[in-house]
C-alpha cells in the first residue's frame, strides 16, 4: 500500500504543472508542417519557457479549432475571406509564414525520369477524365519517355486541406471544366480518387502505391525521395519548383499584398515563376487577454520574421519577401 | 446404400479435417500477427524510444517519451473516474437491484459498450473540450473513462453474483447488516474477479485511439498537469504509420509493440491469476 | 395502531417508517442509494450522448431531411451533403467480415468443443481471446503494411484471375479499398464468434448429440444437424456482437479503405465507411452544416448499433447463454 501511494506521488508530482512556463497550442496546414516543426523545436531550445505544441490536422481544422477556441492559434495555407472571417466569434490577423509550392508527385515503376505535366493533363487526371498513364495528354509532352499503360491511381486529402485548396485554386484557373465541375475549397468533391489524410498520408499513398499520383508540398517529395513533375507555367515554360522559380511566382505580390495580405499566386505571371505556389499563414487573434501568453506569441512571431527566415530555405521552402515582413511587423503591434 | 455410407463417412472425415484447419488458421494468423509485431518492433526499439522527445519532422531519431507517460496519464484518469463507478454500479446490480430497474441499466449499459469509440470521442469534445475551449488530458480521460465503466460494470456484477448466497445468509445469520456484509463478506470473496475485470477494462482501452483524436489531441513535449493536450502511444502509432517518413514507420512498429506487450501482459497475468483462484474468468 | 396507517390491507406503513429509519441508521439505506446514484449515472451519460448527438444535427436535419438517408452527394463546397455512401460502406465492409469470420470461426468454435481434447481446447481459446485483446490501430498498423501489398499483388490478382468476369472482382486493384477493409475487420472479429460460439455448443446437452450417433449419424452429421441448430440462437447473437464492433470500427478501417464517398460495385474500389469519415473530417468540419451532418451519420450509425446489440441481447437471453464478455 505505501507502495502505491509513493508511486502515485511519484507520478503526481511528475506531471504537475511545471513552473513559469507559457504553453501554447495550435493547429492547422501540413503544408508548412516540417518547417514550423523545427522552428517551434529550435524556439523551445531558444526560449524554454515557451512551449508552442503545433498539432498539423490541415488546414481546415486549422480554422476550426481556433473558431471554436480550443487552440491559442491556428495555421492555414488558404487565406480567409471576409465571409469566413465574419463567421468567428472575434477579429483575427492573417500573417504569412513562407512560401512554397506543391508539386505533383509520382510512382511509375519503370520510370525515373522527371515528367512534363502540362496544366489540362494535371485538370483531366484529377477530373478522371484521363486514367492511363500512356494517354497521349501525358504522353504528347513527355517524348522518348515509355510510360506504361497502366491505370493511373489519383491520390488526394481526405481532409480539409490548404494545400488542396491551392491546387484547386490553380486547378480552377487553367481548367474551365474543373471550376464548374468542382470548384476550389479546403475540401471538395473528388471525381476520382483515394484520399489520404495530411500531406502526410498523401506522400505516403504514393510512396506506396505504384502508378500513384499526387500533390504535396516540396519538401515532403524531397524529404521520401519521391518523383515529382514539371509544370508548364503561364509563359508556356516547364518550370521545376525551387527556391528561384517559387521567388519569382512570389515577385509581383508584394506590392498587391500592401492593400490585402490574402493573395493567391496560383499561376502567376513570369518567365520562370512556378505556377503551384502559395503563401501559407499564420491566423492569430488580435485580442489574447492572458498578457502571458500575448507576449509568447507576439515574441515568437517577431523571431519567426528574422531569424526563423534564416532557416526556410534549408527545408526548401522560399523567404518571406521584404516587404512582406514589412507589413507584418506593423501586424504584430496590433495584437493587444 | 454402400455408396451412400461411403459419402457419409468421407464427408465426416473432410468436414472435421476442415473444422480443425480453420481453428489451425485462426491461432497462424495471432502468431503471424505477434510475430512480425515483435519482430519489427523489436529491432525498432533502443533506449531513445523511451526516453526522448519527438524530432521535429524529416529528422531522424528522437523517441516516444511523453505518449508513454500521456498513455499512462490518460489510463490512471480513466480508472480513476471510471472504475469506481463502474464497480459500485455493479454493486448495485448485484445487491440491491430491482427486476426492471435492473433490466434497464443492463441494456443501456450493454448500450454504451456498443457505442463506437468515436462517437465517444466526439461526444466529449463537445461537453468537455469545447467549453473547456481546450483539447486536455482531462478530456481524454473523460473519453476512456466512458468506455470503462460499462466493462467494469458488467465484469463486477458476474463476479459478485458469483459469490455464493450461502456466504451472505452466514452473515446476515450472525447479525450483520446488508452494508456491512457486503463491506466484509462478498466484496473481498469476489476480489480477484473485480481486479481481474478492473485490470481487464483498461487494457482494452489503453489500446483505443478514435476517443482521444478530439480529446487528448497532441503534444510534442512533455504536457504538465491534467489541463493541456497530450500525446498517447495509440495516436502516434496512427499518424506515424500513415505518413511517409520510414524512420517514423520505424517508431510505429515500436510504439505497437511496447502497445501490446502492455495489453497482452495485462490479459495474461489476470487469467492466469483467475484460473489459479479457481472462479471462471468472464 | 399508528394514525401514520393508509387503508385497510396496505403495507404496514408505521413498521415501514420505523424500518426505514433503522435501515437508515444501520447504514443500508445509505448504501442502497450511494450504489443507485452511481448505476443512474450510467443512464446519464447514455441519454446524454444521445441529446448531445440530436441536438447538434438540428441543421442537417432541417436542410436534407430524410433525403440524407438516400443522397449520395458528399460536397463541402456546395454543401450538399448525404449518408448512402457512407452507410453503403459500413454495411459491405461488415457483410465482407461476416463473409469470411463466420464459416472460419464456427468451424474452428465447432473444433474446438466438439473434437479438440479439453486442455487443447482451452489453450487455443485463450490464446484466441487474446486476438480480441490487440488494439485496432495495431490491426491498422498490419493492415498497411502486411495486408493491402498482400492485396495488391497476389490476393487481387489471384481473385481477378479466376472471378475477374463478375461485377464485384472488375475494376483496378489498389490494394486499398472495401475488401480489404473486410478482410482486416474479419481478422478482427473471428474471436468474438469463436469464443461465444464455443461456448454455446459446450453447453448443448450430451444426450442430444449421444441421440444423434446413436441413430447412426455420423460425428459431423450430428454437429451439424443436431449440435449447431441448438446453439443456433446463442451463435446468431454472437454475430450481431460481432457485426456491431465491424460496424463501429474506425482506426484499422480508415488505414486501409481508401477514403473515397463513392458507392461502387467492385469489391477493389476504394470507399469510406461512416466511423471513418468521422474521424477525418470531424475535426475539421468548418461551415455548421457540414459539422452538422457528420454528427447526423453518427447518429445513424449509433442507432444502428442500438438496434443490433437490442437483437444480440434478446437472443442471447433467448438461449439462456451466460454474458459474453
Amino acid at each position: 500500500m505505501k507502495k502505491t501511494l509513493f508511486v502515485l506521488a511519484l507520478l503526481l508530482g511528475f506531471t504537475a504543472t511545471a513552473g513559469a512556463q507559457t504553453l501554447l497550442n495550435a493547429a492547422g496546414a501540413t503544408f508548412p508542417y516540417p518547417i514550423y516543426s523545427k522552428w517551434f523545436s529550435v524556439y523551445h531550445q531558444d526560449h524554454s519557457n515557451v512551449q508552442i505544441n503545433y498539432q498539423s490536422i490541415g488546414s481546415g481544422g486549422g480554422i476550426q479549432q481556433l473558431k471554436a477556441g480550443t487552440v491559442d492559434f491556428g495555421a492555414s495555407d488558404m487565406p480567409l475571406n471576409d465571409e469566413t472571417l465574419g463567421q468567428f466569434p472575434f477579429k483575427i490577423l492573417q500573417f504569412p509564414t513562407v512560401l512554397g509550392a506543391i508539386v505533383p508527385t509520382y510512382n511509375i515503376p519503370g520510370v525515373q525520369a522527371e515528367l512534363k505535366f502540362t496544366p489540362q493533363a494535371l485538370a483531366d487526371i484529377y477530373l478522371g477524365k484521363v486514367t492511363k498513364w500512356n494517354d497521349p495528354e501525358i504522353a504528347g509532352a513527355n517524348p522518348g519517355v515509355k510510360l506504361p499503360a497502366d491505370d493511373i491511381v489519383v491520390i488526394h486529402r481526405s481532409d480539409g486541406s490548404g494545400t488542396t485548396f491551392v491546387w484547386t485554386d490553380y486547378l480552377s484557373k487553367v481548367s474551365p471544366d474543373w471550376k464548374t465541375k468542382v470548384g476550389s475549397n479546403t475540401s471538395v468533391k473528388w471525381p476520382v480518387g483515394l484520399g489520404g489524410k495530411g500531406n502526410e498520408g498523401v506522400s505516403g499513398l504514393v510512396q506506396q502505391t505504384p502508378n500513384a499520383i499526387g500533390y504535396v508540398e516540396l519538401i515532403y517529395a524531397l524529404q521520401n525521395h519521391l518523383s515529382y513533375g514539371v509544370v508548364k507555367n503561364s509563359s508556356g515554360k516547364f518550370i521545376k519548383a525551387s527556391l528561384e522559380t517559387v521567388n519569382e511566382a512570389a515577385a509581383g505580390a508584394a506590392a498587391k499584398m500592401q492593400k490585402d495580405i490574402r493573395i493567391s499566386i496560383t499561376d502567376a505571371p513570369g518567365a520562370n515563376a512556378y505556377p503551384i505556389c502559395s503563401f501559407t499563414y499564420l491566423l492569430i487573434p488580435v485580442n489574447i487577454s492572458d498578457a502571458t501568453k500575448r507576449d509568447a506569441i507576439k515574441g515568437f512571431l517577431n523571431w519567426m520574421v528574422a531569424d526563423g527566415q534564416t532557416m526556410v530555405e534549408s527545408l526548401n521552402y522560399a523567404q518571406l519577401p521584404k516587404a512582406v515582413v514589412d507589413i507584418e511587423k506593423k501586424q504584430i503591434s496590433e495584437i493587444r | 446404400m454402400n455408396l451412400r455410407l461411403t459419402w457419409r463417412k468421407s464427408l465426416n472425415v473432410f468436414m472435421l479435417t476442415l473444422t480443425g484447419v480453420a481453428a489451425l488458421a485462426v491461432v497462424s494468423v495471432l502468431f503471424l500477427i505477434l510475430g512480425y509485431l515483435v519482430w519489427n518492433g523489436w529491432k525498432s526499439l533502443n533506449l531513445d524510444f523511451f526516453t526522448k522527445l519527438p524530432v521535429p519532422v524529416g529528422e531522424m531519431g528522437g523517441g516516444m517519451a511523453n505518449a508513454i507517460v500521456g498513455s499512462l496519464k490518460l489510463l490512471l484518469l480513466a480508472a480513476v473516474i471510471g472504475l469506481p463507478m463502474g464497480v459500485m454500479a455493479g454493486i448495485y446490480l448485484a445487491e440491491f437491484g430491482g427486476r426492471t430497474y435492473g433490466f434497464t441499466i443492463r441494456y443501456v449499459t450493454d448500450l454504451l459498450n456498443g457505442v463506437p469509440s468515436i462517437v465517444i470521442g466526439i461526444f466529449v469534445w463537445s461537453i468537455v473540450v469545447a467549453p473547456m475551449k481546450t483539447f486536455s488530458t482531462f478530456a481524454g480521460g473523460v473519453a476512456l473513462a466512458i468506455m470503462v465503466i460499462p466493462i467494469t460494470l458488467r465484469s463486477s456484477e458476474a463476479f459478485l453474483r458469483a459469490v455464493p448466497t450461502s456466504l451472505r445468509e452466514g452473515a446476515m445469520a450472525l447479525g450483520a447488516s446488508k452494508w456491512r456484509t457486503i463491506l466484509t463478506v462478498v466484496l473481498p470473496a469476489a476480489r480477484g474477479g473485480i481486479i481481474t475485470g478492473m485490470l481487464l477494462a483498461l487494457a482494452r482501452v489503453a489500446g483505443e485511439t478514435a476517443p482521444l483524436l478530439f480529446t487528448a489531441f497532441g503534444n510534442q513535449f512533455w504536457s504538465p498537469g491534467w489541463k493541456q493536450p497530450v500525446a498517447s502511444l495509440p495516436v502516434m502509432i496512427y499518424t506515424y504509420a500513415i505518413s511517409p517518413y520510414q524512420d517514423w514507420h520505424r517508431q510505429a512498429w515500436a510504439a505497437g509493440l511496447v502497445l501490446l506487450a502492455i495489453v497482452l501482459i495485462a490479459n495474461i497475468g489476470t487469467r492466469i491469476v483467475l484460473s489459479r483462484g479457481g472462479v471462471r474468468s468472464v | 395502531m399508528d394514525s401514520n396507517a393508509s387503508a385497510i390491507g396496505s403495507a404496514p406503513s408505521p413498521w415501514t417508517v420505523r424500518s426505514i429509519r433503522r435501515r437508515l441508521v444501520s447504514g443500508d439505506e445509505v448504501a442502497h442509494i450511494v450504489t443507485l446514484v452511481f448505476a443512474s449515472f450510467v443512464i446519464l451519460i447514455a441519454s446524454l450522448l444521445i441529446n448531445e448527438l440530436w441536438v447538434n444535427c438540428v441543421l442537417s436535419r432541417h436542410a436534407f431531411g430524410w433525403h440524407f438517408w438516400f443522397s449520395s452527394e458528399w460536397d463541402p463546397v456546395f454543401e450538399h451533403f448525404g449518408a448512402l455512401p457512407f452507410i453503403y460502406g459500413t454495411i459491405v465492409t461488415s457483410a465482407i467480415a461476416l463473409v469470411i469470420a463466420l464459416p472460419l470461426g464456427l468451424a474452428a468454435a465447432t473444433f474446438l468443443a466438439e473434437l479438440a481434447p479439453r486442455t487443447l481446447s482451452d489453450t487455443v481459446s485463450f490464446l484466441i481471446d487474446l486476438l480480441a485483446a490487440i488494439p485496432s490501430v495495431i490491426y491498422g498498423l498490419l493492415g498497411i503494411f502486411i495486408v493491402v501489398p498482400l492485396m495488391r499483388t497476389m490476393i487481387g490478382p489471384a481473385l481477378k484471375s479466376v472471378f475477374g468476369f463478375l461485377p464485384i472482382f472488375s475494376g483496378p486493384n489498389y490494394g486499398v479499398g472495401f475488401l480489404t477493409a473486410g478482410i482486416v475487420l474479419a481478422i478482427m472479429v473471428v474471436p468474438y464468434i469463436i469464443s461465444i460460439s464455443r461456448e454455446v455448443l459446450l453447453t448443448v446437452p450430451r444426450d442430444q448429440r449421444e441421440a444423434a450417433l446413436a441413430l447412426g449419424a455420423t460425428r459431423w452429421e450430428s454437429t451439424w444437424k443436431v449440435v449447431i441448430p441448438w446453439a443456433r440462437t446463442g451463435i446468431m447473437g454472437s454475430v450481431f456482437l460481432a457485426l456491431a464492433r465491424a460496424l463501429g470500427e474506425t482506426m484499422a478501417v480508415t488505414m486501409v479503405i481508401g477514403n473515397d464517398p463513392k458507392i461502387a460495385a467492385s469489391l477493389f474500389a476504394p470507399g469510406y465507411t461512416i466511423a471513418a469519415v468521422i474521424a477525418n473530417e470531424f475535426s475539421e468540419a468548418f461551415g455548421n452544416v457540414y459539422r452538422s451532418s457528420l454528427i447526423e451519420l453518427a447518429l445513424v450509425l449509433f442507432l444502428i448499433t442500438f438496434i443490433l446489440n437490442g437483437f444480440a441481447r434478446l437472443l442471447i437471453i433467448a438461449t439462456g447463454g451466460g454474458s459474453p464478455s
